[in-house]
């Protein structure tokens, strides 16, 4: 398990630099990505299926970047990209692939289906944690204005 | 009248550019858009339309003003240029650039370069690819092979890059070292798993972060850009997948 932490630390932080993250932010890609890979793997292996293990990590990952977003007035983007990296089912596609080039359809075909499946429960992650954002911040904004109506 | 046409070509100028910046940095698409009439916005033009695809941005406000396109022909992931455009963009919100300072700004950002040295970004994909190796329950006698195998693969695709201009070549190319690589280090007994030492050391090459903003831009109703992220991932995806198997053909 902490292997499986420092390991998903280390790479995040390392695709930070490949993606140039500015400095000071490489050290929070880590941890986002440590975070996100972290809740995935406890429920994969406690045998959530990986789809659902997906989404819920990429909704953790992030609510997270849009935290250190606010926190540090840097675009979410930064903190997102390095968390979702360690989710993004490049092993699969690689499995797909092969079974491809190996006239092996049935299985190439299943494979590439699950593979747009935990690429759209990525997507429905982040954007989840999107929708509450906003849902967030319509609600403060409703309730200066009636604040502000019942003060007159 | 004079000077309000020039400030209003200004303006136009500011944001294009700031648009161009973002989306050839990979930003998303519904930031660039939201990025471009915010700025329009806070120099003080209520209503303006762009249109964002990957490869171009169609830029325009109501009224006599001129329309603009800008070509978009290259694109990669530079965090950190969006980082600036955005404090910039910021700046301008709370009214402390005028359209001409923005401008020269933008203009210092989009020549600059700002990455981190070749062999840094090298090193990155070095130690990722064995990360990635372990995160997939691959063994750690492997470690070091899936380390080579990435790094040399990233350093191909960087070089290659330069010297080809065809994304496509490049990646395939870089996919087929790495294969190769990975087979000849297992046939030598220095790896034992072939399939988790490639999948490790390909993850650098992988297009996770298109094929995601893809699915994104879809959901949220862009649907020209996100088909052609879509169209660009599987490219690269099969770029990759092509030279893998061209490995495992051969070896």
């Amino acid at each position: 398990m902490i292997t499986q932490l420092i390991t998903s630390f280390i790479a995040s932080a390392a695709f930070g630099v490949i993606f140039n993250a500015p400095k000071g932010s490489l050290v929070k890609c880590g941890f986002i990505g440590m975070a996100g890979w972290f809740v995935y793997y406890m429920l994969y292996s406690r045998d959530v299926s990986s789809i659902m293990a997906t989404l819920v990590a990429s909704l953790i990952v992030a609510i997270i970047s849009q935290f250190f977003a606010k926190l540090y007035k840097m675009p979410v983007i930064i903190f997102s990209v390095a968390g979702i990296i360690p989710l993004v089912p490049g092993g699969l596609s690689y499995d797909a692939m092969r079974h491809f080039v190996e006239n092996d359809y049935n299985i190439a075909i299943q494979l590439a289906a699950k593979v747009i499946m935990l690429s759209g429960a990525i997507a429905m992650g982040l954007l989840f944690s999107e929708v509450i954002n906003q849902l967030h911040q319509k609600f403060i904004k409703r309730r200066k204005l009636t604040g502000t109506l019942e003060g007159d | 009248m004079e000077i309000r046409t020039t400030t209003t070509y200004e303006i136009i100028e500011v944001c294009l550019l700031a648009g161009k910046i973002m989306l050839s940095s990979g930003a998303e698409t519904y930031r660039v858009e939201d990025t471009m009439t915010r700025i329009a916005a806070s120099y003080g033009i209520r209503s303006s339309h762009s249109f964002v695809t990957p490869t171009g941005i169609i830029f325009s406000m109501d009224g006599n003003d001129p329309t603009k396109l800008i070509r978009i022909s290259e694109r990669s992931t530079d965090l950190r240029k969006v980082t600036n455009v955005n404090s910039i963009s910021r700046q301008i919100s709370s009214g402390e650039l005028t359209a001409k300072e923005a401008l020269v700004k933008l203009k210092e950002i989009e020549v600059s370069n700002l990455a981190y040295p070749k062999w840094l970004q090298i090193f990155a994909a070095f130690i990722a690819s064995g990360c990635f190796m372990i995160m997939y329950q691959g063994l750690w006698t492997d470690f070091l092979v899936a380390c080579f195998a990435g790094g040399l693969g990233f350093s191909a695709l960087v070089y290659l890059h330069k010297l080809l201009e065809i994304k496509f070549f490049a990646e395939f190319i870089a996919s087929l070292i790495i294969g190769t690589f990975a087979f000849i280090a297992v046939s030598y007994n220095l790896g034992t798993y072939v399939d988790k030492i490639i999948i490790g050391a390909v993850m650098p090459l992988v297009p996770g972060l298109l094929i995601t903003n893809a699915v994104r831009d879809l959901i949220t109703g862009h649907l020209v850009s996100g088909i052609a992220k879509g169209a660009e991932a599987f490219l690269t995806a099969s770029a990759i997948g092509s030279g893998i198997a061209v490995a495992l053909i051969f070896l």
